[in-house]
C-alpha cells in the first residue's frame, strides 16, 4: 500500500495559552491538490510551519511520506514555498537556484541539471543572469516556486503563491501549479482566492480556530453545507409594486426595490411562477440568473467571516 | 508637521528600547574610556617608565643615582630581574636589560657605565669620558625621551656635589689654578650639597628639567626595522578594528535572512542552526583574512612592511585573529534583535574594544589598570602577536600565548553565539 503524502492527526499547539492548532486532522494522497482555506489566524500558517519542522507540535501523529517532519526522508520528499519572497535580492536567479539545490543535497550535474530545468520551467532562462530585484514581481514569485521545487519534492507546500501577481502572472503560476500535479506531486495549497482554490483543488479543508471544520470536494462541501438549492434572481425594470411584491412574498421570495431573490428547491417550477406573477401584474423584467451556491458562501456559511477578513 | 516628523522619530526610538539605552550610553561609554586613558582619572594612573637600569659602575655616585632613579615617582627603575619561584631575582647585565628590552618586558633600559660615579658630567661636545648608555624598543618613542630626561634631573638633583666638583675642576684647569683655601671652602660646601641631595631626589619639584650635562646616548635595540614596525603596528592595530566591523556587518546577514523569511525556509531543508553557524563562520573567517592578507600587502609596497621571514607569523596571527573577528561577528548578529540593534551594539562594542585594546592608540602609553582592562580584548592579543611577528621578531613558537587566547576567544563566542541562535530554530 502507498503511504499517504501527507498524515496529520490530532495535532495540537499552542502558543502562550491560545491555540494555534485545537486537533488537526487531515490527509494528502500522491498527487493530490488539497486547498487549505481559512481566515487570518485560523492556524494555516502553523499548520504548514509543523509540516516543515519549523515549528513542533504538542501532541498528534504528522507523518511525510510515512516519516515524521524532522527526519531526512521527510526534508528530501517535502518543498516549502514560503508567502514571502525568501529569495536572496542580489543574486541572481541561477545563484540562488544554486544555493537552494545544494541546500537540499544536489551537487555537480544533477544540481546544473536541475537549476537549468527549473530555470526552464519557471519561464527565466533569458533571466538568468539578472539580479533576482530586477525581477518582476511575477518573474519572482515563479523563482521563489522554483527555489521550493529544485530538488523535485514529492509533496509540495504551497503558502499563497500568486499574492500580489497580476492576472497573467497568475495564469502561468496555475500552469506551473497543473504541470507538477501532472507529474505526481502531492500539493498543500494554501490560498485567499476562491477562484484558484476552485480550479485547482481536489479537495478542500477549512479550517477556523485551529481545526479543520469541513473538508471535501467543492461540490460536497456546497452540497453537506447548503444542500443542492439555487438561488434564483431577477431584476426588475422598475421597483416592484405593492401587489406584485405582495404575490412574490407568498412565493418566499424576497424584494428589495428592483430586485428579487428567492432560494429555489425546484428551480424550473418556481422560475415559471414568478415569471408568471410579473406578466399578470405587467411589470417587466430586465435580467434572471440561477446560479449553485458558491465556495464563499460556504465559507462564509462556515466560519461566519469573509475569507479575506 | 516638522513636528509630528520629530515626534514619528521619538515614538520609534521608545519602541526601540535597545537603541533608546545605547543612545545614552554609547558617549557615556567613550567618555570614561578616553577619559581613562589620557589621564581624567588623576595623577596615580598616570604611566610610570619602566626602566631595566644595568650599574656597571657600582660607584658610591651610581649607587645614589641608582637610588634616586628608583625614587622618582615618574619612573619605575628595577635593577633586578624578577624572581622565578624561590629563585631570586638576579642583577641585571646589559646583555640581559638588552633582550628584556628586546623582549618587550621594558620599553627602555638604561646602562651606567664604569667611571661614571668619578666623570658624571662633561663640558661640551667633544669632551670624554663615560656616557650612559639608554636602550629603547622605538614601538614606545616616549619612554626614551622621558628617561633622557629624568636622566639629567635625576643628576642635578641627586649628585649636586659631584656636578659641582666637575665644574671646579674645570674653573681649576682653565681658570688658572684655585688657591688651597678656595677648594678647602669648596670642599667643605660640596659635602654639605651631596647630604642636601638624598632629600630633594625623593622630592622632585615640577618644572626641573634637564640640562644635558650627562652624557648620554640612545640605542634602539629594534632599530633596524623602526619604521617598518610602526607600520606594522597601525596595520595590526586598524586591520583587527575594521575586522571587527567588516564581521559584524557581514553577521547581520543572518538576521536579514530572519527578517526576509529565508532563514526559515533554509532551516527546512538540510542545513541545520550549527552548519549554517559554521558555513558563515568559514566565510567571515575568509573574508578577515584576506582583508588583514591584504592590508598587510599594502604596507609592504605602500610603506615598505617586510614581509619576508615573516610569513609563517603572520598567516599563523592572521588565521587566529580572523577566527575570533568572525565569531565576535557571529555572536553580536545571534544576540540582536534587529539590525538597528546589531549596528548601535557593533558601534559600542567594536568601538570600545579598539580604544581599551591598542588599535587606536598604543597601549604602552595607557595607564596601567587600562592596559589590563585591554588584555580583555581580542585587539590586544592580536595586535600583540603581530608585533612580536613584526617588531621584534620573535620565534613563531613564541607566539602561542596569543594564538591560544585568540583560538579560546573563537570558542567561547561560537558557543554562546550558537545558544543564542536556539531562538531562531524550531518553536
Amino acid at each position: 500500500m502507498t503511504a499517504l503524502a501527507l498524515e496529520v492527526h490530532d495535532l495540537h499547539k499552542s502558543f502562550g495559552g491560545m491555540k494555534a492548532l485545537d486537533g488537526v486532522t487531515l490527509e494528502v494522497a500522491p498527487g493530490e491538490i488539497l486547498g487549505l482555506l481559512g481566515p487570518n489566524g485560523a492556524g494555516k500558517t502553523t499548520l504548514v510551519r509543523s509540516i516543515v519542522g519549523r515549528v513542533v507540535p504538542e501532541s498528534g501523529t504528522l507523518l511525510v511520506f510515512g516519516s515524521p517532519p524532522g527526519s531526512a526522508a521527510a526534508t528530501a520528499a517535502r518543498g516549502w514555498v514560503p508567502q514571502e519572497i525568501a529569495l536572496y535580492s542580489l543574486l541572481t536567479p541561477a545563484e540562488n537556484l544554486w544555493t537552494f539545490g545544494r541546500y537540499q543535497g544536489l551537487s555537480g550535474r544533477a544540481l546544473d541539471s536541475a537549476i537549468a530545468q527549473s530555470l526552464e520551467w519557471a519561464g527565466l532562462t533569458d533571466r538568468r543572469k539578472s539580479s533576482t530585484r530586477t525581477l518582476s514581481g511575477g518573474m519572482r514569485r515563479r523563482l521563489n516556486i522554483a527555489a521550493g521545487t529544485i530538488h523535485q519534492p514529492r509533496l509540495l507546500l504551497l503558502d499563497e503563491p500568486t499574492v500580489g501577481v497580476d492576472p497573467q502572472s497568475r495564469e502561468r503560476i496555475y500552469a506551473m501549479i497543473e504541470e507538477l500535479k501532472s507529474r505526481g506531486v502531492a500539493l498543500l495549497y494554501t490560498t485567499h482566492y476562491m477562484e484558484e482554490a476552485e480550479r485547482l483543488c481536489d479537495r478542500i479543508a477549512i479550517i477556523d480556530h485551529g481545526r479543520i471544520i469541513a473538508s471535501g470536494t467543492r461540490d460536497a462541501l456546497v452540497r453537506s453545507t447548503l444542500g443542492t438549492d439555487q438561488a434564483v434572481t431577477i431584476d426588475a425594470e422598475a421597483p416592484v409594486e405593492a401587489a406584485l411584491r405582495a404575490r412574490l412574498e407568498a412565493m418566499g421570495a424576497k424584494v428589495d426595490g428592483a430586485r428579487v431573490t428567492v432560494v429555489a428547491e425546484d428551480p424550473p417550477e418556481q422560475i415559471r411562477r414568478l415569471l408568471e406573477a410579473f406578466h399578470t401584474e405587467g411589470a417587466d423584467v430586465r435580467d434572471l440568473t440561477l446560479k449553485h451556491a458558491s465556495l464563499e458562501e460556504v465559507f462564509l456559511n462556515l466560519t461566519g467571516r469573509e475569507l479575506r477578513e | 508637521m516638522i513636528g509630528a516628523i520629530a515626534r514619528n522619530r521619538l515614538w520609534n526610538l521608545r519602541h526601540d528600547r535597545a537603541a533608546l539605552v545605547l543612545s545614552f550610553v554609547v558617549p557615556i561609554v567613550f567618555f570614561s574610556i578616553f577619559a581613562g586613558i589620557f589621564g581624567g582619572a588623576g595623577r596615580s594612573s598616570t604611566p610610570r617608565v619602566k626602566v631595566a637600569v644595568v650599574d656597571e659602575d657600582g660607584s658610591d655616585g651610581s649607587r645614589r643615582f641608582v637610588a634616586a632613579l628608583k625614587a622618582d615617582r615618574a619612573l619605575d627603575a628595577v635593577d633586578t630581574s624578577p624572581s622565578v619561584g624561590s629563585l631570586p631575582g638576579v642583577r641585571f647585565t646589559a646583555t640581559a636589560a638588552e633582550a628584556a628590552v628586546r623582549g618587550g618586558a621594558f620599553p627602555v633600559a638604561l646602562v651606567i657605565p664604569k667611571g661614571f660615579g668619578a666623570h658624571p658630567i662633561r663640558f661640551g661636545p667633544a669632551a670624554e669620558g663615560p656616557k650612559m648608555t639608554v636602550l629603547s624598543d622605538p614601538s614606545d618613542p616616549i619612554a626614551p625621551q622621558v628617561l633622557a630626561g629624568l636622566i639629567q634631573k635625576t643628576a642635578m638633583v641627586a649628585m649636586p656635589d659631584a656636578m659641582a666638583r666637575a665644574g671646579m675642576e674645570e674653573i681649576d684647569r682653565w681658570g688658572g689654578g684655585l688657591t688651597e683655601q678656595q677648594k678647602s671652602t669648596l670642599e667643605g660646601n660640596l659635602t654639605s650639597m651631596r647630604g642636601r641631595a638624598a632629600v630633594a631626589a625623593v622630592t622632585p619639584r615640577p618644572g626641573e628639567a634637564a640640562d644635558g650635562l650627562v652624557s648620554v646616548e640612545r640605542r634602539d635595540v629594534l632599530g633596524r626595522k623602526k619604521d617598518h614596525g610602526m607600520v606594522a603596528f597601525y596595520a595590526a592595530g586598524l586591520g583587527v578594528m575594521f575586522l571587527l566591523f567588516s564581521a559584524a556587518g557581514a553577521g547581520a546577514a543572518i538576521i536579514e535572512e530572519a527578517e526576509s523569511g529565508t532563514l526559515d525556509r533554509i532551516l527546512s531543508t538540510r542545513v541545520n542552526m550549527t552548519t549554517l553557524l559554521a558555513g558563515k563562520l568559514l566565510y567571515l573567517a575568509v573574508l578577515a583574512a584576506t582583508q588583514l592578507l591584504v592590508m598587510f600587502l599594502w604596507g609592504s609596497i605602500a610603506f615598505g612592511l617586510e614581509m619576508r621571514g615573516h610569513w609563517t607569523g603572520f598567516l599563523i596571527m592572521t588565521v587566529a585573529t580572523a577566527l575570533a573577528a568572525s565569531t565576535f561577528g557571529l555572536l553580536l548578529a545571534s544576540v540582536s534583535r534587529s539590525r538597528m540593534q546589531l549596528v548601535a551594539l557593533s558601534n559600542l562594542t567594536v568601538l570600545a574594544m579598539s580604544a581599551v585594546g591598542g588599535s587606536m592608540f598604543p597601549r604602552f602609553l595607557m595607564p596601567e589598570a587600562i592596559q589590563k582592562l585591554g588584555l580583555l580584548t581580542l585587539n590586544a592579543w592580536a595586535i600583540d602577536g603581530f608585533q612580536k611577528v613584526f617588531w621584534r621578531e620573535e620565534p613563531v613558537s613564541h607566539l602561542w600565548p596569543q594564538v591560544l587566547v585568540l583560538l579560546g576567544i573563537a570558542a567561547v563566542f561560537f558557543t554562546i553565539a550558537r545558544r543564542a541562535a536556539r531562538r531562531w530554530e524550531q518553536t
